[in-house]
């Protein structure tokens, strides 16, 4: 029997289109465009000017603070323009737009290819490369990773755990790392290792992806405290909470964090970027997305340069099919439809998805029976039946006492719905509203 | 592309499951015992069956468009499983103005007066059949003979069921070995050759739609099973102290109600609780009260009041019982 998280959980069709197709090296786009707000936390400071001369890995903007994340060049090239710019949030934000020119790196930067095994770095080392390199989650979280690796005094971490459970259909970017980057990523984890001063690392898997599981479980036998292992599929399993209940069996506190129980959780693509960040000096400026859809006629994994337009993306998938309504940033379960496909690739942005119109709307709501299936799916526990009559009731008082901040926002409940209940909607205006419940109880 | 994109909040897929799916499979699964009915009761299973349908449709449609002037929701499947479940619960000979009432109770009363789908506390074919039988106690007890009235509507040859036999031989003094006789055996009970209401008879085929329902993942096995569990036990242990007073658990089991209350009206959506905790505490209580009533009450047969009895408590269960939440009890081990 295959673990898995005890509670809840729904199984969307996975539509991993692009599963077999390798990681291609996306063409320089003529501009980027690099939002300086691209993980949780401050917005990032910008160091350059307009018509200043970067080149590949150069800092532009410095992470204001602890919880914020620095943000590199992507490209070589002159700084056109430093105003918002529309970004798949659907707003307009800070932006730093670069016209490319060449393409000539840092030289500190170490472009070899050969794999770097050895580990100089000491703990303190490592957590302020990653920091300098603006590494953050890359799952699609993008909590600033250097945060997450430094644990709070009077509490200690035993156990690192990787995400490669990939648990959003379509989404295929994970899977490919492991199996393209398996050495490269074992490093990466050695150095999560010695940065939390753990012995232990356990990469969580999917059973849909045999061939990850079986190449990583053969590689990490090098590694010593690694473990590889295979969980059963099912959605949301690639959240935090529910990773480590499947793994280790700990349930993370309400309103805790899993340092609380002793866990710390990064994605695969973030421990290849550590890798890289301290292996070979490089920073965080480019990333592996998966660009995918039904009608694509060209599923594909692309690395991919921050701050190129999604467009381009999509042309080099084969372009944009004609009855594309819908284009998401991110998984289909929790990703963010963008406004428009010019927007900019960014640190967070693990897929492009392009839907047909038939699957672009929402189907029209009934009336709730009370089927229960969106308190079976719920991973939280909670009761979407109940906290969607409270919001629409502005009960919001009450929806603190069930929990509704709890809600990761998975969209389980709504993915269920029979009645097609906009559930997750009210949740979400729950939970903003109880938040300004919460902060005004502080003041 | 000129058009816009369009953009909503996630999630952007959906289960593609909808309230008319869940309704037909419901509906499906009752095919089975509809095919036993049509075999041992015939053209007034037929006439009923259809009549209660067509009439609860037609009521919901009328006092959705004219009454409450709203958009008529029929095509939701709701008020066919309602009429489908009431006929069910009804004998086969059945005169039709009490099956057109029934339907007009169970969707006008039971139903659209509480606020319609979601909102009906009771579950609308099972208060119209209590309400029948309360105001027509001879015509909702007569049961046609299954076989010899195929052919038959009306003038049905009828004859107790094997509930009523044991509540009047126990009444009279009569042991159990007395009355065995006059009972078919547990095969037969189980296959569904006896009296009784006309969807109600074959064990078997309900089971075969129960199994239908899990496999569809349109119920849970929690309330069915725990009312089962409740029952056997509680008339196990009856059984076992007298087994000369009391009828053996297996007999409660596949008589009367106790397959399609508990497969088919106890887990109705809407009358039933949110939470695994809440099911099966309301199936315990519906299996207690079955063989209270059974044993103890003036009727033979629980069933119907059990369940709605049990129906008004969903509110204080849902209250009460809540589903354990994540993170709720910090757990360490490892």
């Amino acid at each position: 029997m295959l673990k898995t998280f005890a509670k809840g959980g729904v199984h969307p069709p996975e539509n991993k289109f692009s599963a077999n197709r390798p990681i291609e090296v996306l063409s320089l786009p003529a501009k980027v465009t690099i939002p300086v707000s691209q993980h949780i936390g401050a917005p990032a400071t910008i160091v350059v000017s307009k018509g200043d001369k970067v080149k590949v890995g150069q800092l532009i903007a410095q992470g204001a603070g602890f919880v914020s994340a620095n943000i590199h060049s992507s490209v070589s090239g002159t700084v056109e323009s430093i105003e918002p710019v529309l970004d798949s949030s659907g707003y307009k934000r800070p932006a730093i737009t670069i016209a490319v020119e060449g393409d000539e790196w840092e030289p500190t930067i170490d472009r070899s290819p050969e794999l770097k095994r050895h580990i100089d770095a000491d703990a303190q080392t490592i957590i302020k490369k990653i920091a300098e390199a603006g590494i953050v989650g890359l799952g699609g979280a993008t909590f600033p990773s250097h945060v997450k690796l430094s644990v709070p005094a009077g509490k200690k971490a035993d156990v690192l755990i990787i995400n490669g459970v990939e648990c959003e259909p379509y989404l295929t970017s994970d899977h490919r790392l492991m199996l393209e980057k398996g050495h490269e990523l074992m490093v990466g984890i050695q150095l999560l290792m010695r940065a939390l001063n753990v012995d232990k690392a356990l990469v969580g898997i999917e059973n849909n992806k045999p061939d990850a599981i079986k190449y990583l479980s053969e590689i990490a036998k090098e590694y010593p405290g690694i473990t590889a292992h295979a969980l059963k599929v099912k959605y949301p399993q690639g959240g935090e909470k529910q990773l480590i209940k499947a793994l280790i069996n700990r349930e993370v506190p309400s309103g805790g964090l899993p340092i609380d129980i002793g866990a710390v959780v990064h994605n695969v693509g973030t421990a290849y970027a550590v890798y890289e960040a301290v292996q070979k000096n490089k920073p965080l400026f480019e990333r592996v997305v998966t660009v995918t859809g039904k009608n694509l006629p060209k599923p594909s994994n692309f690395l991919v340069r921050i701050g190129t337009p999604v467009s381009e993306l999509i042309a080099a998938a084969g372009g944009l099919p004609d009855d594309t309504a819908k284009v998401v940033n991110g998984g289909p379960m929790m990703g963010k439809a963008v406004t428009d496909i010019t927007v900019p690739v960014t640190k967070g942005t693990s897929g492009i998805i392009v839907f047909p119109a038939a699957e672009s709307k929402r189907k029209a709501e009934s009336v709730c029976i009370r089927c229960a299936k969106c308190v079976s799916a719920c991973p939280m526990g909670l009761e979407p039946y109940l906290l969607i009559r409270m919001s629409q009731r502005m009960m919001f008082d009450k929806m603190e006492h069930e929990r509704v901040l709890d809600c990761m926002e998975c969209g389980s409940c709504s993915f269920e719905c029979p009645a097609n209940l906009p559930l997750l909607d009210y949740i979400r205006l729950g939970k903003t509203e109880v938040n300004k419940i919460i902060r005004a109880r502080k003041n | 592309m000129d058009s816009k994109l369009v953009v909503s909040p996630s999630p952007h897929v959906h289960s593609g499951e909808s309230t008319r799916r869940l309704m037909f499979n419901v509906v499906l699964a009752l095919m089975p015992a509809f095919a036993v009915s049509l075999y041992y009761f015939g053209i007034g299973a037929l006439f009923v069956t259809l009549l209660s349908i067509l009439s609860c449709v037609l009521f919901e449609y009328l006092i959705q468009k004219f009454i409450l002037k709203v958009q008529p929701t029929i095509t939701d499947g709701s008020a066919i499983v309602t009429g489908l479940l009431f006929a069910f619960n009804v004998p086969s000979n059945l005169p039709w103005y009490i099956v057109v009432t029934g339907s007009l109770f169970a969707i006008g009363v039971a139903k659209m007066s509480f606020g319609g789908l979601g909102s009906n506390p009771f579950n609308p074919a099972l208060a119209a059949r209590v309400f029948m039988l309360i105001s027509f106690p001879v015509q909702m007890t007569s049961w046609p003979l299954p076989i010899e009235s195929r052919l038959k509507y009306i003038d049905a040859v009828t004859g107790p069921t094997p509930l009523a036999i044991l509540k009047e031989g126990l009444k009279k003094g009569d042991t159990i070995s007395q009355i065995a006789d006059q009972i078919p055996s547990h095969l037969q009970l189980f296959m569904g050759v006896m009296g009784g209401s006309l969807g109600e008879i074959s064990a078997l085929a309900l089971l075969i739609g129960f199994a239908w329902l899990l496999y569809k993942k349109v119920i849970t096995w929690r309330i069915p099973i725990s009312i089962f569990a409740t029952i056997f036990v509680f008339t196990g242990i009856l059984w076992l102290i007298n087994p000369e007073q009391n009828a053996d658990p297996i007999f409660h089991l596949v008589t009367g109600g106790v397959m399609i209350g508990a497969i088919y009206m106890a887990t109705d959506y809407v009358t039933s609780p949110m939470h695994p905790k809440g099911m099966l505490i309301f199936g315990l209580g519906i299996g207690l009260l079955t063989v209270i009533i059974r044993v103890w009450g003036a009727y033979p047969e629980g069933v119907s009041f059990a369940i709605l009895i049990m129906n008004a408590f969903v509110p204080l269960i849902n209250r009460y019982v809540k589903p354990k939440r994540f993170g709720e009890e910090v757990k360490r081990n490892g």
